[in-house]
């Protein structure tokens, strides 16, 4: 893993809101981590721990507080230059959650898909054009003759899998995915991971996933990061995450899992995990390294106590 | 292993042969085609499918709250309530208006929690007036009683601090907290069923379970019957004692829980497991049921799983199977259960995996 190239680098990244004189939100405060190319990094949390608005600031939706964000040998924290802004636009793209919400419903299929294409200027002729938005539709499963429709004659599987398209026309090389299948069926959810797997073999598209959903993370991520409150708590590759968790946190979400096993599900009790009764404060806290891959935020008692 | 006890006598709810349609401006949708299914006293029932399978339009009815263009077509309802004086009356709730069913059953005897636990509290309203509106609805007791009771109810779901919450509005708590009230409103009446649709959606993980387990909880302590709706296979898991899998309107599989999970028949039911990813396999891919689900504006012909069916044999593409009875209360809609089906085995993947469950929860 280690001799692979860094895609994204990401060091003491913080988001603050300012919600009044007196009251600052710290959404994302100090995080970082990496991201190598053509792998799946999976960022989990509960709702309001900062997995969204990580996202978020990577791709520059917002303007980050303070650390640096390095995407590529590209520098896209703080002010950016317009060599950098349409680099970074044009190869880091973003599929949101909710598909219907994130596309136009006055475009057809079509030119939502080749917007960015148009934007960019990256096709010369029609005809160019016309061919990528064709191929890329093959890519994620839809007919070339639905690409004249408009978004509400599509069911929620396939508006994700245009969602899906949209960004793929770019031939990017980061996709951040924000809980992009949290709104689908369960039937359907297993399309779309399928189909975003089949994609990154052959493409080798690297994936940040966002999700709350530890056990579809399971499936698609190489490498786990565990956020909550704004900090990454423990980070590790998959099956370190899950094999053996360090920090009460991550025992507690991967505890919430329900398991489809009826006799054992109705017997079984979710570790509870209150940052404030345990007394733990993330600032405090520093990394420790179980591997070369496997971090935990702690400090050095905690960090004792939670391995014994 | 303790297993519901179905017992005749305590049936609270029957529904026989349900069809409802819907009327749109592109032709009639035939929502629910034939349903049917019981609830017992003290039972909880889960309906899962997905999203356009009718699973929510069937308790919309229970309610009264069907959409103005909804129909229902035939088929019969029965709500078997025992009143506080001991006798028992019936209510046939497809001959009632559905006004009629919303003033005399809604709140009292049938009490529904929704999937939003913001849209469905009202933002200018504290919660402690919230939970005490349905009281003082239904039952000519003093403010003062109500309010009493409202709090004991705050407690009762798990609240810590029942009195500031009382005074609180629903922004002030976070979503968990507000699914905690709303089950409370729902509980404050008493009633006999109680339906949550959806109710851990919109929440985390880590707060569906403790949500779950306060359901159950209360459950257990009044004896009332549950009808879950919902398409998350874990919690089904978790809280049922009888299953019904619907698709496009039917239910095609129904059972106590360990029949459908350990035994699954139907080669829907089949890909509704394999699709549920468990952390404790290593496969590298998910098994998905291919295609999407029919479009009920026309007309189903035959099974209408058949076309996203790898096990689909001829006849599903004619005729709709009937149920088959396959042993203990579990039942097919599948003509792989006909005698004269070939025996066609489920997938070596779920067969691993339903094996090592059991393994885990010690049964053969």
């Amino acid at each position: 893993m280690s001799e692979k190239k860094v895609l994204l680098h990401v060091e003491n990244l913080k988001q603050h809101f300012k919600v009044s004189r007196r009251f600052t939100t710290k959404a994302v405060d100090g995080i970082s981590f990496d991201i190598h190319e053509g792998e799946t990094y999976g960022l989990v949390g509960e709702s309001g721990s900062g997995k969204s608005t990580t996202g978020r600031s990577i791709i520059r939706l917002y303007e980050p507080t303070d650390g640096t964000i390095i995407f590529d040998g590209h520098d896209i924290s703080g002010k950016l230059s317009p060599e950098d802004e349409r680099y970074l636009r044009t190869n880091m793209q973003m599929i949101f959650q909710d598909p219907m919400a994130c596309l136009n419903p006055r475009k057809k299929v079509k030119e939502i898909i080749a917007e960015g294409l148009e934007i960019h200027h990256i096709c010369h002729t029609q005809a160019e054009l016309d061919e990528k938005v064709n191929d890329v539709l093959d890519r994620v499963g839809l007919s070339r003759e639905q690409a004249t429709r408009f978004p509400h004659q599509f069911s929620g599987g396939q508006r994700q899998r245009v969602g899906i398209a949209r960004a793929l026309v770019m031939n990017p090389k980061l996709v951040i995915a924000d809980e992009c299948i949290s709104a689908l069926d369960v039937s359907i959810q297993a399309q779309v991971v399928n189909l975003m797997k089949d994609i990154q073999d052959e493409m080798g598209t690297t994936y940040l996933f966002i999700a709350h959903d530890l056990s579809m993370v399971k499936y698609i991520s190489d490498r786990i990061g565990v956020m909550h409150l704004g900090h990454i708590v423990e980070t590790g590759t998959t099956d370190e995450i899950f094999q053996n968790p360090i920090h009460p946190y991550t025992k507690s979400l991967l505890s919430a899992i329900p398991h489809p096993n009826p006799v054992v599900e109705k017997n079984r009790q979710a570790i509870t995990y209150n940052k404030d009764e345990e007394g733990v404060i993330y600032e405090n806290g520093h990394e420790h390294a179980l591997s070369e891959t496997h971090k935990v935020l702690a400090t050095d008692e905690e960090f004792e106590k939670w391995m014994a | 292993m303790a297993k519901f006890k179905r017992d005749k006598h305590e049936r609270v709810l029957t529904i026989r042969d349900l069809n409802i349609s819907f009327k749109t401006n592109y032709g009639t949708v035939k929502a629910i085609r034939g349903v049917r299914l019981d609830l017992f006293q003290g039972e909880t029932i889960a309906i899962v499918g997905e999203s356009g399978s009718g699973k929510s339009v069937t308790v919309k009815t229970l309610m009264g709250i069907l959409d103005s263009n909804g129909v229902i077509d035939s088929g019969s309802i029965i709500y078997t309530a025992k009143e506080k004086d001991g006798s028992v009356v019936e209510y046939d709730l497809v001959k009632m208006s559905q006004k009629d069913i919303r003033y005399k059953l809604c709140g009292k005897h049938i009490a529904m929690v929704f999937q939003d636990p913001m849209t469905s509290l009202d933002p200018t309203m504290t919660i402690g007036k919230q939970i005490m509106e349905p009281i003082l609805e239904h039952e000519s007791v003093s403010k003062k009683e109500a309010a009493e009771r409202a709090l004991q109810l705050i407690d009762e779901v798990g609240i810590t601090d029942p009195e500031k919450t009382f005074k609180q509005y629903p922004h002030e708590l976070s979503g968990g907290m507000r699914q905690r009230v709303v089950i409370a409103i729902a509980l404050a009446c008493d009633p006999d069923i109680l339906i949550c649709d959806e109710p851990t959606t919109a929440l985390d993980v880590t707060i569906q379970a403790k949500i779950l387990e306060k359901i159950k909880e209360i459950q257990m302590k009044k004896n009332i019957s549950v009808i879950y709706i919902t398409h998350d296979l874990g919690v089904v898991a978790k809280v049922a004692d009888y299953v019904a899998v619907m698709y496009a309107g039917r239910i095609i599989e129904k059972g106590n829980i360990n029949e459908v999970f350990y035994d699954p028949r139907h080669p829907y039911t089949w890909g509704l497991l394999s699709s549920m990813p468990d952390i404790d396999t290593n496969s590298k891919r998910l098994f998905a049921i291919p295609g999407s689900p029919p479009n009920l504006m026309e007309e189903v012909k035959g099974d209408a799983f058949a076309p996203r069916n790898p096990y689909a044999l001829n006849i599903d593409y004619r005729e709709e199977p009937p149920m088959y009875d396959v042993g203990g209360q579990h039942r097919v809609a599948s003509w792989l259960c006909d005698p004269k089906a070939p025996k066609v085995d489920m997938p070596e993947e779920l067969k691993e995996r339903i094996d090592k469950m059991k393994k885990e929860a010690n049964i053969q």
